[in-house]
This record gives C-alpha cells, sequence and structure tokens, in this order.
C-alpha cells in the first residue's frame, strides 16, 4: 500500500489556461493532500502547455509534470492514455483527479483498467475516511434520484470531478514549486484511432456555462417555435436558453443545450423552467441555481418540488405576458 | 459485411416519475417501483439503433448481449425486435451486483466466444448507476481502441468513422476495427419495432450463458469481484418550498409572479 503516495491533479487546460474545474481540481487536491499530510502535484499534457507550467503553482500544487509535444494536438485517447499511464507508473500517486468533460469521461475508465484499479466518475463531494484513509466519494446515481458513496478499494483511486461541484481554491502567485518534464514516446503509426477534424456551431450571445439567467424548456414547448420565444427573454435577462432532453432528441434545438446529468452541468442565479417537468437527471444539471422559476401546466410536475416560485398554468399564456411584464422593468 | 455486437443493460424505467423512486437506505438498495416494468437502458437503445443503421448500409449480423439476473424476456427480446439477429444473455446469480469492472470482465470473455466482431457498441452509461465505464473497459480488456459519446458511426473503407461529442459540436475520429464505440442521445433516435417483427421476436430465443460458459472464475464477477464497493445510498432532501402563484387567468398569474420577483429583488 505504501508504494502510492500523493495526489495527482490532470488539468486539461482550456484556450491556452487553466480552466475553472482545473482550479477546482487543485483545491480539492490540496485539500486532500493536506488532510492525508501528502503532498499535491498536477500533469499538464498538449503541444505548448510548457508556457502555463506555473500556473497550477498558484493554486497548491508543490510540482507540475508536463508532457509536451506536437503528438499532443487534438485528443485522441490512446495517444493521452499512454503520457497518462507513463507519469503515473513514474510517480505511483494514491489519488488520480481528473475533470469531469468529454476527455476526462474518456480517459479515466481506460486508465482505471490499464492500471488494474477502478474509477468513479462525476464526484460531487470527496472526504477522506478517518479509518482507512481511503476517499469516500460521492457521486448521483439513477439519474440524480439518489446519490451514492462508493470507496475504491485498489489503488491508485482514480476519479473525476464534476464542474462547479467543488469550490475553486484561492489564487497565491508567491507560491513556488518544481516543474518536471516527463517525456513520452510514441510511435504514430502505432496509433489505431486517428483525429480527422473538428466541427463547431458557434454560439450568439451568453454560453449557457457562463449564463447568470437561464431559460430552460422541456417537452411541453411543443416544437422549435416556442423556443424563439425562450430566447426573446433569455435575451432581455441577459441569460442564455437551455433545454431539457426532449427538445435536443427531438431536434427542436441543437443537442449543445442539453442541460442535465449527460448535458451540460450550469449554476446560474436564476433559472427560470417553462414546460419543464422535472426530470431528475434535467434538474442535476442545475442544482446550484439560487432561484428556480416554474411555469407548467400540471400542479403535480415534479419541478414544483425544487422550484423557488411557480404558475400553474399553460406557458403559451403565461409566457407572452411575463416576458412583455419583463421588458417593461428592464427598459 | 461487419459482424457488431451490441451490449444491453436492463435497469429501472428513467421516465418513471420521481416520486416512484424509493431507497431501502438500511440495506443500501433500490426498491423496484411495483407496476413499473424494467427497460433498456436508455442509451443502450442508441447503441442497438447505431448498429441497425450500419447494418442497413453495409450488411452484417448484431448479436445483442445483456448481463444481470431476473431478466424479463419481454424486454431484452426488444434487441430483436429492433432487429438484432441474436440475443446472448450472461444470466446468472453470480453475474448479480458487479461493478463496472466486474461486468465490463464478465461482457468481455462473452464477447472472447462470440468471437467473429468488427464493433462492440454500448450506451454511454447506464441510466441506473450512472457509471460510464462499460464500454471502455471492454477495449482496455480485449486490446482495443475506443471512442465515447458517439452522435454517429459510419463504416468507411473498413474503418469506423465516429463522430464524437464535444461541448460545442463534435471531431470526426476514424478508427480501425475491431473496435469499441459509445453512443449517447445525440444519436439518432431509436427506432420502434413493428408488429410483425415483434411476433418474431417472440418465437426466437436468446441464448443463455452461465459463467462456467464463458471461462469465468466467479470469484472475478459480479458482488464478488467488484473493486469498488457502495458504502452508502441515499436521496437528498432538495426539496424547496415553492411559493405558488396563482390568479383568476394565466395572463394575470404573470403579471403577479413578475411583481412578486421584483418584489423579491430576483429580477
Amino acid at each position: 500500500m505504501e508504494r502510492y503516495q500523493g495526489i495527482l491533479a490532470y488539468c486539461e487546460t482550456a484556450n491556452g489556461k487553466l480552466s475553472p474545474l482545473d482550479t477546482e481540481l487543485l483545491g480539492t487536491g490540496s485539500q486532500l493532500a493536506t488532510e492525508l499530510g501528502q503532498s499535491l502535484s498536477a500533469l499538464l499534457i498538449g503541444t505548448d502547455v510548457g508556457a502555463i507550467a506555473s500556473e497550477p503553482l498558484a493554486y497548491g500544487a508543490s510540482k507540475v509534470y508536463v508532457v509536451e509535444g506536437p503528438l499532443f494536438k487534438d485528443y485522441i485517447t490512446e495517444i493521452y492514455l499512454v503520457g497518462l499511464a507513463k507519469v503515473i507508473s513514474e510517480t505511483s500517486p494514491e489519488i488520480v483527479l481528473l475533470g469531469q468533460t468529454q476527455i476526462g469521461r474518456d480517459l479515466a475508465p481506460r486508465l482505471a483498467f490499464r492500471l488494474k484499479t477502478a474509477a468513479t466518475l462525476d464526484c460531487t463531494a470527496l472526504t477522506i475516511d478517518p479509518a482507512t484513509k481511503r476517499m469516500l466519494m460521492t457521486k448521483p446515481v439513477f439519474g440524480g434520484n439518489a446519490m451514492a458513496i462508493q470507496m475504491c478499494e485498489v489503488s491508485p483511486q482514480i476519479v473525476t470531478l464534476r464542474s462547479k461541484a467543488f469550490s475553486p481554491p484561492v489564487k497565491d502567485s508567491s507560491r513556488q514549486g518544481e516543474i518536471i518534464k516527463i517525456s513520452v514516446a510514441i510511435d504514430p503509426a502505432s496509433t489505431r484511432t486517428k483525429f480527422l477534424e473538428r466541427k463547431t456551431e458557434a454560439v450568439s450571445g451568453i454560453k449557457l456555462e457562463e449564463a447568470k439567467v437561464i431559460v430552460t424548456g422541456g417537452r411541453g414547448i411543443g416544437g422549435p417555435e416556442g423556443f424563439k420565444q425562450l430566447e426573446e427573454l433569455a435575451q432581455i435577462l441577459k441569460g442564455a436558453v437551455g433545454a431539457s432532453r426532449p427538445p435536443c432528441d427531438n431536434k427542436w434545438v441543437s443537442d449543445n443545450l442539453q442541460v442535465g446529468l449527460t448535458g451540460k452541468i450550469v449554476s446560474p442565479k436564476m433559472c427560470i423552467a417553462v414546460a419543464v417537468s422535472g426530470s431528475s437527471q434535467h434538474l442535476s444539471g442545475y442544482s446550484g441555481a439560487k432561484v428556480i422559476v416554474a411555469i407548467n401546466k400540471d400542479a403535480e410536475a415534479n419541478i414544483f418540488k425544487v422550484a423557488h416560485y411557480g404558475v400553474v398554468g399553460d406557458w403559451k399564456k403565461v409566457l407572452p405576458v411575463f416576458l412583455a411584464e419583463v421588458k417593461k422593468l428592464v427598459s | 459485411m461487419i459482424n457488431i455486437i451490441v451490449c444491453v443493460k436492463q435497469t429501472t424505467d428513467p421516465e418513471a416519475p420521481p416520486c416512484s423512486f424509493k431507497i431501502d437506505s438500511s440495506a443500501n438498495r433500490v426498491i423496484f417501483p411495483a407496476g413499473i416494468p424494467p427497460v433498456i437502458s436508455t442509451f443502450d437503445e442508441y447503441a442497438m439503433e447505431a448498429a441497425l443503421r450500419i447494418k442497413d448500409k453495409v450488411g452484417g449480423k448484431i448479436t445483442a448481449l445483456s448481463l444481470g439476473v431476473n431478466l424479463l424476456r419481454d424486454v431484452v427480446k426488444k434487441t430483436l425486435s429492433m432487429g438484432a439477429d441474436e440475443l446472448v444473455l450472461l444470466e446468472d446469480p453470480a453475474f448479480a451486483d458487479g461493478d463496472s469492472w466486474s461486468t465490463a470482465y464478465a461482457l468481455s470473455m462473452a464477447i472472447k466466444k462470440i468471437g467473429d466482431y468488427d464493433l462492440i457498441l454500448c450506451g454511454r452509461q447506464a441510466v441506473d448507476w450512472d457509471s460510464g465505464q462499460v464500454g471502455s473497459g471492454i477495449a482496455e480488456i480485449l486490446g482495443l481502441p475506443s471512442v465515447t459519446v458517439a452522435r454517429k458511426v459510419e463504416i468507411v473503407e473498413g474503418k469506423a468513422r465516429v463522430e464524437r461529442v464535444i461541448p460545442d459540436g463534435y471531431e470526426l475520429i476514424e478508427m480501425s476495427l475491431p473496435g469499441v464505440v459509445t453512443l449517447g442521445n445525440e444519436h439518432a433516435a431509436p427506432r420502434y419495432p413493428n408488429v410483425r417483427s415483434i411476433m418474431a421476436a417472440k418465437r426466437k430465443e436468446p441464448i443463455v450463458w452461465k459463467p462456467a460458459d464463458i471461462g469465468v472464475d466467479p470469484a472475478m464477477i459480479g458482488s464478488r469481484g467488484r473493486r469498488v464497493k457502495l458504502t452508502r445510498l441515499f436521496q437528498s432532501a432538495r426539496y424547496t418550498k415553492c411559493e405558488m402563484v396563482s390568479a383568476d387567468t394565466p395572463e394575470e398569474a404573470a403579471r403577479k409572479l413578475v411583481a412578486k420577483l421584483r418584489a423579491n429583488k430576483v429580477i
């Protein structure tokens, strides 16, 4: 057991900087490290991540491992996996933290199976069990209907953290530490997956993840036309439009707007849920919302159990007046 | 012609009303709601649809593979009525209550026994435990490439072209075969079986394998093979007291709602 020591946080970075989730990983990692009397290291992988190698130090890491090279230009599972596995085999951390992102949730399970251990994804809380000194990992299950606390009995313990579930640490740029380059050699001809291209849809206006106000529509909106009204309301309130799964599955709106356990995790100040029934998997996406306002014609809808303000009524009659009144207030 | 194996799981119905969801916290177990039959996990139906679309285009054979106990034939046979050619069930108490590791291990051993495969498709995660690891686990155990959370899979010149979902769009990945892909609900919706195929599925019997049939050590599967232990299962009491705004007309209610939000400095 003693062979494993310390905590390693893999920071994905975004646009040449640490992402907010990266800092949440580092904050959580340093708390765990303090509690265990161990140290926190960070790992950066990419083409030119060396430029920000000192950044994780300011958030609590005492060492930063850098894996750099043209191979890591685009995310390819098998290539990144080799990089991560090499750093872990050389440093033997007891705990490995990743973000619950498209990359983290793809890497963590393969990494765990490769290292003959187990991963737990989408954690919302991590504590140390006083008796065993192992992590107690809390994660939503059954589409957010319940929470499970799990313990992994094999090392290293690998987890992904849900964004916005952990508070970021205070930045302290005076902190010092060690930066260590690790070279990873991979024969590109040996890889069986190849990145061909990336297609992105530009989001006009405010991004869902950053919005302070979100207007979400559900199955009851009935079609793409209804979402135009939601967009108008979102614009007036300087917010963004989101959706539960049915409008996305029915292609009324882009899949990118899905809020929920398997969609975007958002933390607005206010969420206005229109014709949203309130399935647990959808509500999981904005459990951090300060105020939820619900408009639904079904008084028994689950959304009213979590909302702070509610109107029972046909959204087609309620929303136009709501919109007009809000417009008056704002102007 | 390509041979596809689709892994499907029987789960509680995620569309059941949240109030029907109950747990027995003393036993850390979910109480299956009476009168609400189980279903095939949502994302696994998308994996079935992805397999059927490939078969429609290039031909091939689809084998559906499921693991569990008390697998209701009406539920798991939906794979056959959707268009799978074979259904293999790993059904034995020894397979029950596994974690991602012990489940992926048993499925991998069954896939080895099926033998002839080009593509393995799974849902991105099961709608019960939301672990999201079995597809990647199978790939790692069998030494195959994988792409997770895909919205489209096509076969082009003997390779898979996979659209992998990213937050603002997708990435196109080329993967050599054999390989593993997991599907999300961003993929085209699963088809409804027609009456003829439902009748045909009723007459077809699944193949049932026990641990010995796939050569696995019972200590490595199901609850005995777990690496992750469940220490507690609970429902968080996240209920708020909702201030309901009522009026004689919906229009009046809207006005009152805005006034209240303003008064409470929400807007």
